[in-house]
């Protein structure tokens, strides 16, 4: 361990407690990385507080000696937002996990950061509201971590992302002080610092205490699947159904490529011959949901679908979804590696970036199976490689690459919802000028002056900007051991 | 807004040919004129009005004005240019209302729109595609800049969200020229930080609105209106809690309390032409004795109130807005105030006139008294009437996170050139 940490060990041992500090190098070696393994960092040290106060005062201490802090909650990040300082302090929220209320008369859950997105809709359900962003690792990922990228979800096409939900915040700053921002009215008032700070990625300070609107839970969910025989024919259904004026609360697709891969992973039984699937899931007052859903069934069938199922339950929604929430962790089976990339299109653009992305695999002969939110345009391809091979990764990197060149290209972005982290900070200049990066770090010098919260995170730095994205080898180990479902 | 005509009556100095920093002011191409009376911003004359032609004029004209240090006030149509404080200085008054470009994508549901766009164009440009921006207009003739700068929304926010959940994209100009873009054309991204957020309701003191790309809704086949009205506020919360309580899925309940009339709720339906008679049924149920139309009421989500009013902004935790309104409406009618409430009763976000009429120091003491009373939430005098700013009256009152407010301001607007004093906390 670096001199100033070891010399601070013992302060963190009086804020946290003996067991809220590890210094073991093992158990430290167990935070080197988040979901995006190919990133790893041994931390310098690793503290678990329980409440704000001692989040305060371990972050006063960072500020007090000049070292840099990286936030972790559940450690499912896909851009190593959460990557450790080796000459820092992580402080890992995992001990602050308490639903502190759930007030239904306002609409509003009160949490700690550690708490599991699921366990707000678990504990708010049995009084008929949910939470509504569900990104695919929500059984695990953490509120505070959701906070930190802006997490989106199969839903957010309707419901909207992290930010839409969130009224309060208690936030520790980079310099400890500890503000109370909102609470249970919305609106705050001043500057929209709520806004601002969530999907600061850790870079802004730590919210301790979040306060999340719940949404009453839809009369009626239908679900349905529909195959086709290309992808374009999947693409067409997707424009007609947005064109009709429907909005769904998610549209979902899939190429061959991927349903062999979930289907050798988990059965999921979709139709055979199938060149793309489509899931389509819509919610709402019963009598609107089935209005929509005879409308999307013709408008599916008039693109060519040769073949839709349906699902009214529960058990039947589970099953068309099994396909889709498997498939990262399925193309495991059918590739030694992939590269998970998260870029996004203009609706409109996606057939021709598919299309593109076609013939660049085609020219590489690297493989890309294509799982996406068709709704808002946001791809997730997946690069498949044999990393024995030698020169397959950098091939694979590239194609990855390529795909995000298409996607800038045809006026996206680089992520729609895996966020910044290290792994794209340098990317960041192809999609913003100088003034609005030179921008973006004034209100970061604003938050944080001294620059200690998650630094070389988000924007690019010289240092950073170099190092090949992200390979990720086999089964995310959350999905490895069943905690988690990836999209 | 011709040059010519204007600067005849301010007289010779201030042809452009005498004034150097008027000259410098035009170098990018905005037309500049000397400013006339009517140009006052809440009663702070400035001394040119600039109206810069496209983005790249605006961001010479930014350019110039700084290097002048000259304090800068943006201005669309005017209708909430007085909101928030007088500006400490006022020299430049920047007329967004040339910039003016929608560019609508109609298969991406998005649209890249010009600050100086009245609303009502807009939405007429994107009706004839069958959609929407899904934020009512609560001041006749704004413009797209103005609503954002002051980030107000009406009764749709309960199901849509409010104006800044709506915004995907945005450029602005920095108070020393720089163009700044943030966030994209596309309804996901989490790119980078979400300076657009910051702009919204920060009026004018971070930088110039210039586009805002806005995620767009089909608009919808069918809508009702149920409307029910009781003298009794207990009631109306009981309406309220069981709307909220239904599937109905409303995308407004509306709170309407004019200064004569009893409570109204307004239950606002959208959706399938197939299924809304049933929902409309089910909501009348809840209600009562209700109405139900197929239109909006002829003032739907308009400001209450005369554009001279005393107008506050009032936000509580949503199940306490009945009975927040009912103790505004006790404390005012207790001075002899008449007071009219309007807002989303859904969202638990009041808007409130006091009368220009009533006496200014009674109307100051009102409202620091209600704002003592509210346990959770805020009260903010997004526009005080005459002679109430003079009563010592805070606009804006507790605010937390006023450092890191001021934090942001200094790095932004080092100069505090832009619209200085006009916020929070004197920012």
């Amino acid at each position: 361990m670096p001199e100033p940490l070891l010399a601070l060990v013992p302060r963190l041992r009086d804020i946290c407690g003996g067991d809220g500090v590890i210094t073991d190098t093992a158990r430290r070696r167990t935070y080197e990385s988040d979901g995006l393994t190919y990133h790893a960092a041994l931390p310098g040290v690793v503290v678990l507080p329980t409440t704000t106060e001692q989040v305060a005062a371990v972050v006063r201490l960072c500020a007090d000696h000049g070292v840099p802090f990286v936030p972790r909650g559940a450690g499912t990040g896909l851009s190593a937002g959460a990557l450790p300082r080796t000459d820092g302090v992580l402080i890992v929220t995992s001990r602050m996990r308490r639903i502190l209320e759930i007030d239904i008369e306002n609409e509003r859950a009160v949490v700690e950061p550690g708490v599991a997105n699921l366990d707000i809709t678990k504990a708010a359900a049995p009084r008929g509201y949910y939470y509504a962003p569900d990104p695919s690792s929500q059984q695990v990922c953490s509120v505070g971590g959701n906070i930190a990228e802006n997490s989106g979800g199969a839903h957010c096409l309707k419901y909207g992302f992290t930010v839409n939900h969130v009224l309060g915040l208690v936030v520790v700053t980079p310099q400890g002080e500890i503000v109370r921002l909102g609470g249970k009215a919305a609106d705050a008032p001043g500057y929209d610092l709520i806004g601002t700070f969530v999907g600061s990625e850790g870079t802004l300070g730590i919210a301790t205490e979040i306060t999340v609107r719940l949404l009453r839970s839809p009369q009626k969910v239908r679900t349905m699947l529909a195959a086709f025989e290309t992808m374009d024919a999947g693409g067409a259904a997707v424009s007609a159904i947005i064109g009709a004026g429907v909005l769904p609360a998610a549209i979902e697709m899939m190429d061959a490529l991927s349903i062999e891969a979930a289907e050798s992973a988990v059965a999921c039984g979709y139709p055979p011959g199938a060149g793309a699937v489509l899931i389509v899931e819509l919610d709402g007052p019963a009598a609107d949901v089935d209005a929509q859903f005879d409308a999307v069934t013709a408008l599916c069938r008039a693109s060519g679908a040769f073949e839709i199922r349906t699902a009214s339950d529960a058990a039947e929604r589970a099953r068309i979804w099994k396909g889709r929430k498997s498939a990262f962790a399925a193309v495991g089976r059918i590739s030694p590696a992939y590269i998970v990339q998260d870029g996004v299109v203009p609706r409109t653009a996606l057939p021709e970036v598919l299309r593109r992305i076609a013939e660049l695999s085609a020219r590489s002969g690297i493989r890309v199976a294509n799982v996406f939110h068709a709704g808002d345009g946001n791809l997730h391809p997946l690069v498949l490689f044999d990393d024995t091979e030698p020169g397959a990764g950098e091939r694979a990197a590239q194609v990855s690459g390529a795909i995000l060149d298409l996607c800038i290209e045809h006026g996206g972005s680089i992520t729609g919802e895996h966020g910044v982290g290290v792994d794209k900070a340098c990317q960041m200049p192809r999609m913003f000028g100088p003034d609005d990066l030179q921008t973006m770090d004034l209100l970061r010098s604003a938050f944080d002056p001294d620059g200690i919260a998650n630094p070389e995170k988000l924007l690019p730095t010289p240092r950073l900007c170099g190092e090949r994205p992200g390979v990720r080898k086999g089964e995310h180990p959350l999905v490895a051991e069943g905690a988690a479902e990836l999209f | 807004m011709s040059t010519e005509g204007d600067s005849r009556e301010q007289g010779e100095h201030a042809r452009a040919g005498n004034d150097p920093v008027m000259a410098d002011l035009g170098v990018g191409g905005s037309a500049v004129r000397a400013a006339a009376p009517g140009d006052a911003v809440a009663g702070i004359a400035p001394r040119y009005v600039a109206t810069p032609p496209d983005l790249r004029a605006a961001s010479s004209l930014l350019a110039a004005a700084a290097r002048h240090g000259l304090a800068t006030v943006p201005r669309g149509h005017g209708s909430t240019v007085g909101w928030g404080r007088p500006p400490r200085r006022c020299d430049l008054v920047v007329d967004t209302t040339l910039l003016t470009t929608i560019e609508h994508t109609a298969g991406d549901l998005i649209v890249q729109v010009g600050a100086g766009t009245p609303m009502a164009d807009l939405d007429a440009a994107l009706a004839g595609a069958g959609q929407r921006l899904s934020v009512d207009p609560v001041v006749p003739g704004s413009t797209v800049g103005g609503v954002v700068a002051t980030g107000l929304c009406g009764p749709r926010r309960m199901l849509h969200g409010t104006v800044r959940d709506l915004i995907i994209g945005m450029t602005t100009v920095r108070a020393d020229g720089a163009i700044v873009s943030s966030g994209g054309r596309v309804v996901k991204n989490v790119a980078g930080y979400d300076l657009g957020k910051l702009h919204t309701g920060a009026l004018g003191t971070l930088g110039l609105i210039a586009s805002v790309t806005f995620r767009l809704h089909p608009l919808p086949p069918a809508l009702r209106v149920i409307s029910a009205a009781t003298g009794d506020a207990a009631t109306a919360a009981a309406w309220r809690a069981s709307v909220l309580r239904s599937t109905t899925a409303p995308a407004a309940v509306e709170l309407d309390w004019s200064a004569e009339g009893p409570l109204s709720l307004h239950v606002l339906l959208e959706g399938a032409e197939g299924g809304i008679e049933a929902r409309a049924a089910e909501v009348a149920g809840l209600l009562g004795a209700a109405d139900t139309a197929a239109e909006l009421p002829p003032d739907w989500g308009m400001l209450p109130g005369a554009p001279d009013d005393t107008l506050l902004k009032i936000a509580v935790a949503p199940g306490r807005v009945t009975e927040t309104a009912a103790s505004l409406r006790t404390a005012a009618e207790a001075v002899g105030i008449p007071v009219s409430i309007r807002g989303s009763a859904g969202a638990g976000v009041l808007y409130a006139a006091l009368p220009a009429a009533a006496d200014a120091g009674t109307a100051a003491d009102t409202v620091t008294g209600l704002r003592h009373s509210i346990t959770e939430g805020a009260l903010t005098v997004l526009r005080a009437a005459p002679g109430v700013l003079e009563q010592g009256l805070d606009l804006w009152g507790e605010v937390p996170g006023l450092p890191l407010m001021r934090a942001i301001k200094d790095r932004f607007d080092p100069d505090r050139i832009l619209s200085p004093g006009r916020f929070a906390g004197g920012i």
